[in-house]
């Protein structure tokens, strides 16, 4: 049974790139939903199977740690590859309709689309620093790939900064595993954490660390690192915005996230925690603040992304040297966050793809009058903002009240004061978006009514983030499950 | 100083000269370039440092062999879409409008 999900999960994604490259894009639009059917059944086929028994390492082709690939599916990792399935297929279904079909480069939607989820997925599951390398860099290429699908001079440029910051970041990843390879002879997370544990700290190991922390912020986007993201983000077809706001930068955190949970407490020190703390939070003020200065639509919502990153980052003091309680509680904060921020950002974009659609200009102001005409993206638009203003009940909340209480209780209160005003800033610049809808103006009525499915998805994704704050616990539950250590490297 | 240790340095190096160029140069080309620099730095670093056990360690080079694909592919996109730039633009930078205009195609 395992074999089966492990490979429908791994194999999949890789055939159905294939498949589609030899397609056109009406019938790689068919191929994929047949694919996503799939990929959605046996991501929560995986899901139920951890849920009922726990985390497993798996071999890869009955290959152990040395030698093959060894993944490690845990309660976490199965939340996210479902969070994938989940946000991959609205995106793949709402690209399906909002694409042109006519033009012929986007036929190559398809392929990297595909070669984008196997790249994530294989980033959730690795628990290898150079497979997560690997699984990185297919998610950059195709990312790129996907933001050059627009085309245009300006998309093209957005796509090699892009590129160029993604190769930077990699770079100064990969030289942080070969020091790291160089210094404990194994490349297994694991095992370094197990090394360290036996053995006194090396003097300037924790050089290698901060190297991979360094350059998975820059493909993360965190302050000052960000400003790649809003022109790649906002220049990109909707569709593909949501799939990169919503995944994309989560899966080079969720490294460092994964890094830092294990090799923090040997190799980091306070102030370096207590930096990165501080960047993520001149993340939030920052990006709020030019968020609520943009002309252009998908550039609030880009902005916005920078900003609900930042939020991300404060994992990185709440856990540094506190109590295993505030710990685990910044660590369920944060998952939620990462959660709530990718249904939220991707329910967002697509809802001002279908915006822009129907006022045919990409301009904050070009939207007055559209609430009688749209109101149903706008009500979706709205539905994603609650969760980024993290008002009950919306997973945004639960997750800002976990953060909230951890870092009360490990005393380091100037983190409530960036909570606070990232929550107000964020209701600011969605109120703008709504302000600039309900005007009346006198000159335009003439307003393109996209397809219903397409009204449709964006709504599904903003409930599903509204409706997280209720179902936390459950959802935390699962990522809390036990890991079965035998068998283990 | 020992041998491992010297590659080492010299990948560290290569690397500062690579991260130099692709952070000062303006043109893409060459910023690419600057790329591949730092990239062998990087493998060099991969293959060289952990020798300590007195002979060679195979799995960094299949690393590195890995690591080769990957640039190389990275490569191939960036060559794609600058070419595509050009011609669209006919810049060869990122930087404003004003900078190398030197007889892109009309």
């Amino acid at each position: 049974m395992t074999l089966w999900l492990m490979a429908g999960l791994l194999f999949t994604p890789l055939a159905w790139a294939v498949l589609t490259l030899l397609t056109d894009f009406a019938r790689g639009r068919l191929v994929t939903w047949g694919g996503i059917l799939v990929q959605v059944l046996v991501s929560l086929g995986l899901w139920l199977t951890v849920a009922r028994d726990g985390g497993f390492y798996y071999g890869l082709g009955g290959w152990d740690a040395p030698l093959g690939i060894e993944l490690r599916v845990d309660g976490l990792a199965v939340t996210f590859v479902l969070l994938t399935a989940v946000v991959a297929s609205a995106c793949g279904w709402h690209a399906g309709i909002y694409i042109d079909p006519d033009k012929p480069w986007h036929r190559y939607f398809w392929p990297l689309f595909w070669f984008l989820w196997s790249g994530l997925n294989a980033v959730w599951l690795g628990d290898d620093l150079f497979n997560l390398y690997v699984g990185l860099e297919l998610i950059s290429l195709s990312a790129v790939g996907l933001v050059a699908l627009g085309g245009k001079a300006s998309a093209l440029r957005a796509s090699l900064r892009y590129l160029l910051a993604a190769l930077l970041g990699s770079l100064a990843y990969l030289l942080g595993v070969a020091l790291m390879y160089g210094q404990f002879g194994t490349l297994s997370i694991a095992g370094i954490a197990s090394w360290l544990t036996e053995h006194p700290v090396p003097a300037g190991s924790g050089l290698a660390l901060a190297l991979m922390i360094a350059g998975l912020a820059l493909k993360t986007a965190l302050f000052p690192l960000h400003q790649w993201l809003p022109p790649a983000h906002g220049i990109a077809k909707s569709p593909v915005s949501a799939l990169l706001s919503a995944l994309v930068v989560k899966a080079s955190f969720y490294i460092a996230a994964r890094l830092w949970l294990e090799l923090g407490e040997p190799l980091g020190n306070l102030v370096s925690a207590q930096l990165v703390g501080l960047l993520g939070s001149a993340a939030v003020v920052w990006g709020s603040w030019l968020a609520c200065r943009q002309l252009q639509l998908k550039q609030v919502v880009a902005y916005s992304s920078v900003a609900q990153i930042g939020y991300l980052f404060l994992l990185f003091p709440l856990t540094y040297s506190v109590s295993e309680s505030v710990s685990l509680q910044a660590q369920q904060g944060i998952t939620l966050q990462v959660i709530s921020h990718a249904l939220a950002k991707a329910a967002m974009f697509l809802a001002a793809g279908n915006l822009i659609l129907s006022v045919g200009s990409s301009r904050v102001d070009a939207l007055a009058g559209v609430s009688r005409f749209l109101p149903f993206s706008l009500f979706s638009f709205g539905l994603a903002g609650v969760s980024l203003m993290s008002l009950p009940p919306s997973g945004g909340f639960a997750a800002k009240w976990l953060l909230l209480q951890a870092s009360l209780e490990s005393g380091q209160w100037w983190w409530v004061l960036v909570l606070l005003v990232g929550g107000l800033l964020s209701a600011a610049y969605v109120f703008r978006i709504f302000r600039a809808s309900f005007l009346e103006s006198p000159e335009s009525d003439q307003f393109y009514h996209p397809a219903r499915s397409l009204e449709v998805i964006p709504m599904i994704l903003a409930l599903l983030a509204l409706g997280l704050g209720l179902v936390s616990e459950q959802v935390l539950s699962v990522m809390a499950l036990p890991f079965e250590v035998e068998g283990s490297p | 100083m020992t041998a491992p240790l010297l590659y080492a340095l010299v990948g560290a190096m290569l690397c500062g000269i690579g991260l130099f160029g692709l952070l000062r140069l303006s043109h893409l080309l060459r910023k690419l370039l600057a790329f591949n620099i730092m990239g062998s730095g990087v493998f060099l670093v991969m293959v060289g440092l952990p020798q300590h056990q007195g002979g060679q360690d195979p799995v960094p080079q299949a690393l590195v062999l890995t690591g080769i694909v990957v640039a190389i592919a990275a490569t191939a996109l960036a060559i794609v879409l600058i070419r595509r730039y050009y011609h669209l633009s006919g810049m060869t930078s990122l930087e404003g409008e004003t900078t190398s205009r030197e007889g892109g195609p009309e």
